[in-house]
């Protein structure tokens, strides 16, 4: 059985012909060819494949790409503009947020998520959050200190922002 | 003792800048060359490959630990639509993969691994038949459309079972089901120094099997390609030769026919380090199908049936005198091996690793040891991170705390009285430890501790503090490997090296990065060689093709060995720069510097671009006996017995009383592996090493029911410990350079690992000490604690 879906990626609207089966994770990387958004264990448990729905961090394996017509969906292709990594990508890189990088993807689009409802989140909230999802590499301490270093710089950016307007 | 180096500021790990001898960009943190595609998305893991026409397979596993085949029935399968092949044995006739080492039949018994199983599974999981669909969804229905008909045996389903009186045969050609069996050292008179003994003490240990568990499971493409008349895989290994040359044989193909490619890889840690049958079985699906084939392991396989580790016991008795110092040591290991051994290691990986290293970082006088691989209808072993070394040094710290309870002494006093402290020390292992801070880490360590004040939070039954004492070998050369009689000796490694025309250097390396940032470190060794920056410089690896030969990353030998042939490259060819500026300028080859991307002579200076300019468009004026080009080759492989990494990991923990609950409050590593060359990976490395040593202590265990059947077959039961577990760990650095890897670094990979299941323990122990209940396995129950204070 075919079923015709359309899905909102990264601000792009994308028609697909798909077998109501195939999950989100799959048709965002095999058919969309957004291979960005990982796959670690298909029961919703690693992390690996967390994207943004409508902006909350959702696992991509756990979700029928037909469930998620109408949202707007957004992956890790969405975080760097034209080839510039964002500030969080950057922290993660300053930190060695990353070792192989597999992760990496999942632990960025939780992080970018919470942090946008959560702006003043305190390091051991955000540690909390980072449990949401599995890294073998890295111990998960550098993730928990580039989201936090990310979080502050935000801050920092905003109360500027806010002073320069307020003179 | 060898002279010290002073250790160098501790880098902390935002510093970008780092203060060490001799260099400019060797011992900075310098961004990493990996992170800007791998953040953006942009890096390209094996499941991220598409090929046009491309085939997707799965394959049926056995659901028995112990059978006879009956009769596979396919037909079904081949109905499903979507589906365009199956095979089982009798269809795809690859030959067996077979480990081997050369020591007697009474030593080691070879077993051959079949590709698919032929006539008997030996675990649950086993592969018995590919299915290649056209999708994975078609691959997956196709698989349960299989009929395989069995006729089960009694599993051996433990180390003891296997090794019982009249136990089932695992392989009918390994009596007791023992695979491997050696008596090692035994120091003469070892038995006269236990009876004359002021104190003997006795450690009883049995270790969970464990899962390396990588975050991207195994997975290939493989594609047969007419134009270059080669099968072409692209697979994540850690050891691209080995496959080749394994492929190569099972199919029948020469080792040219198969190029063997290695894309961004999301983890390996030992499971990797081995030829999987699974790639084979696709490889050949391609070959006969002449359409690309991926296989992606689903994570439910990757639990279940890809190789483990860690399953362990020990029965090691000590004898001490009354002042603490230690006099014999009599080990008896038995390694749960699994049904299969593995290439190229064999069943002996972790048996012998064991017994050769186990005396630790003790001076111990004399040494007797059995080591045993067993086979069980398990999934088969693998090298882990540490290999055995987790399970070793647990046992000698949990040797040294009961010797210091037996005698009356404290524990840290005692590991001091024991430690090597001068070095080159041979030990009754016969085994040459280079030097060391092995006494300098315990006493900043405990320092640290200390200072923070934790000595004076201790408490019964609530807080308690651990510590482990330890040393890794790393940078095994062939020396070293043919010490442990492997038929296949892994140890060296070759470099080969180019400039081009713009003056960029391209490097190839036979190891094999997979988040060690070797793209980055590689390529700062280069950079220092040459005076140009890293960014300038391209790192080549994980191509057979490409590279004539490499054993990959395993072991801790990347930057000991890999680094240390790159390097010697980098001389060689800089070598060739100087005599071809000094030829073209006027001069002394010898006091030409290589320096800001170019050569300088007294009377002058020529870029590198300009050199190459004339090494490769202008070879007319090249010096005579100087041929075209600008490239060098260069090999490296340690003669001795390696070089030893050493830590000291310090650990509080809090027990919950109402749960068994253990909560690691400070966690602080103190480490010394030469000179780092990135520090921050350094610190990346132990940290994520101890986060897996807590998990292996705490956490994570394969365990099996009495029909052989797993039963941690997904996360919800194969606990991975998260962020909520992990704690935030201090590295301390202290900085004792090797004296013959070209940098005078040291491996890093695996120590984490190593120190944090015996720190742990420890731990927890001096936290139950009011109660007189010792804790010796792991993963530790937390039952066990809960009853230990109940009880008091």
């Amino acid at each position: 059985m075919i079923q015709l879906v359309e899905l909102s990626v990264n601000g792009e609207r994308h028609d697909l012909a798909i077998e109501p089966r195939r999950t989100l994770v799959d048709v965002l990387r095999h058919d969309l060819r957004l291979t960005g958004t990982h796959v670690g264990c298909e029961h919703g448990i690693c992390g690996a494949c967390t994207v943004l729905v409508d902006g909350q961090p959702a696992r991509a394996c756990l979700l029928f790409a037909a469930q998620v017509e109408g949202a707007d969906i957004r992956t890790v292709e969405s975080l760097s503009e034209g080839g510039a990594l964002n500030d969080l990508q950057q922290c993660f890189s300053e930190h060695h947020g990353l070792q192989c990088g597999f992760c990496t993807p999942g632990m960025l689009m939780l992080a970018e998520g919470y942090l946008a409802d959560e702006p003043d989140a305190t390091k051991e909230e955000i540690r909390e959050v980072v449990a949401s999802n599995l890294c073998r590499c890295t111990g998960y301490q550098t993730i928990v200190e580039a989201i936090d270093d990310c979080a502050s710089r935000r801050r920092a950016a905003l109360q500027d922002r806010l002073d320069r307007s307020a003179s | 003792m060898a002279e010290r180096f002073p250790s160098s500021e501790p880098v902390s790990g935002d510093s970008r800048q780092g203060d060490y001898r001799h260099s400019r960009v060797v011992g900075a943190s310098v961004p990493r060359r990996e992170d800007p595609r791998l953040l953006a998305g942009r890096g390209r893991f094996v499941d991220d490959i598409a090929l046009p026409g491309m085939l997707h397979a799965q394959f049926v596993r056995s659901s028995e630990a112990f059978a006879e085949i009956v009769s596979v029935d396919l037909s079904e399968v081949r109905a499903v639509p979507g589906v365009v092949a199956a095979y089982a044995a009798a269809d795809l006739d690859l030959r067996d993969i077979t480990a081997l080492l050369d020591r007697p039949a009474h030593e080691f018994v070879p077993t051959a691994m079949p590709v698919l199983a032929r006539d008997t599974v030996r675990y649950v999981g086993e592969p018995i038949a590919i299915v290649v669909a056209t999708d994975p969804y078609a691959a997956e229905d196709g698989v349960e459309a299989a009929v395989v008909e069995y006729a089960p045996r009694e599993p051996v389903v433990s180390d003891l079972g296997a090794l019982a009186e009249g136990a089932p045969l695992v392989h009918p050609e390994a009596p007791r089901n023992t695979l491997v069996d050696v008596s090692l050292f035994a120091t003469e008179g070892i038995d006269a120094l236990f009876e004359a003994a002021h104190t003997v003490v006795e450690v009883h240990t049995k270790t969970g099997r464990q899962n390396a568990l990588p975050l991207e499971t195994r997975g290939v493409v493989a594609d047969w390609d007419d134009r270059d008349e080669q099968l072409r895989v692209q697979t994540c290994t850690q050891v691209p030769h080995q496959v080749r040359t394994v492929l190569a044989a099972c199919v029948g193909l020469a080792e040219k026919q198969v190029r063997v490619t290695v894309p961004d890889m999301g983890g390996g840690f030992g499971q990797k380090c081995v030829v999987g049958r699974e790639e084979i079985v696709a490889a050949a699906a391609a070959l006969r199908l002449r359409r690309p084939v991926k296989w992606i392991e689903d994570r439910r396989d990757a639990l279940t049936a890809a190789f483990l580790a860690r399953e362990q016991r020990y029965a090691v008795r000590a004898a001490f005198s009354e002042t603490g110092e230690i006099l014999a040591l009599d080990a008896d290991v038995v390694c749960d091996m699994g049904a299969y051994s593995c290439y190229p290691f064999t069943a002996g990986i972790e048996p012998l690793m064991a017994s050769a290293e186990m005396p630790s970082v003790y001076t111990v006088p004399a040494y007797r040891v059995r080591g045993r691989a067993v086979t069980t209808n398990k999934a088969p072993t693998a090298p882990y991170r540490g290999v055995s070394r987790p399970q070793y040094v647990m046992v000698m710290e949990r040797v040294m705390e009961k010797a210091a309870r037996a005698l009356g002494l404290d524990p840290l006093e005692v590991r001091r009285r024991n430690l090597i402290t001068v070095f080159p020390y041979t030990g009754v292992n016969a085994i040459t430890y280079d030097p060391g801070s092995y006494r300098e880490s315990l006493d900043l360590c405990e320092q640290t501790l200390r200072d923070e004040g934790w000595f004076d939070r201790r408490s019964d039954g609530v807080i308690g503090i651990g510590f482990a004492c330890f040393s890794e070998r790393t940078g095994y050369g062939s020396g070293a490997f043919a010490q442990r009689r492997m038929q296949v000796v892994p140890g060296f490694d070759l470099s080969e090296i180019r400039m081009d025309l713009d003056g960029t250097v391209s490097v190839t390396t036979g190891t094999l990065s997979h988040g060690q940032s070797h793209e980055t470190t590689m390529a700062q060794i280069v950079a220092d060689r040459l005076g140009i920056p890293y960014d300038r410089v391209k790192i080549v690896q994980g191509d057979t093709d490409r590279i004539t030969y490499g054993w990959g990353s395993f072991a801790s030998r990347s930057i000991t060995i890999g680094g240390s042939a790159v390097a010697a490259a980098s001389v060689k060819l800089g070598d060739q720069l100087r005599e071809i500026a000094a030829h073209l300028l006027g001069g002394d080859p010898a006091a030409a510097v290589l320096e800001d991307g170019g050569v300088r002579l007294e009377d002058g200076r020529l870029s590198f671009p300009e050199i190459a300019d004339v090494a490769y468009l202008r070879s007319h004026l090249l010096p005579k006996g100087v041929g075209p080009g600008l490239a060098a080759t260069a090999s490296f492989d340690v003669a001795g017995d390696g070089t030893f990494s050493n830590a000291t990991h310090g650990v509080v923990v809090e027990l919950d009383p109402g749960t068994g609950g253990v909560e690691i409050l400070r966690y602080v590593c103190v480490e010394d592996c030469g000179v780092a060359i990135h520090p921050q990976v350094v610190e990346g490395q132990a940290r994520g090493g101890i986060a897996q040593g807590i998990a292996g202590a705490l956490f994570e265990v394969v365990r099996y029911d009495d029909a052989g059947q797993p039963l941690a077959p997904s996360f919800m039961e194969y606990k991975v410990p998260t962020a909520a577990e992990i704690p935030d760990v201090r590295i301390e650095h202290l900085e004792t350079p090797c004296a013959f890897t070209e940098n005078g670094a040291k491996g890093a990979g695996e120590g984490g690992t190593i120190g944090a299941p015996a720190a742990v323990l420890n731990a927890i122990n001096d936290a139950l000490r009011h109660t007189g209940v010792e804790l010796d396995d792991t993963p530790i129950p937390r039952e066990a604690i809960f009853r230990a204070l109940e009880a008091s």
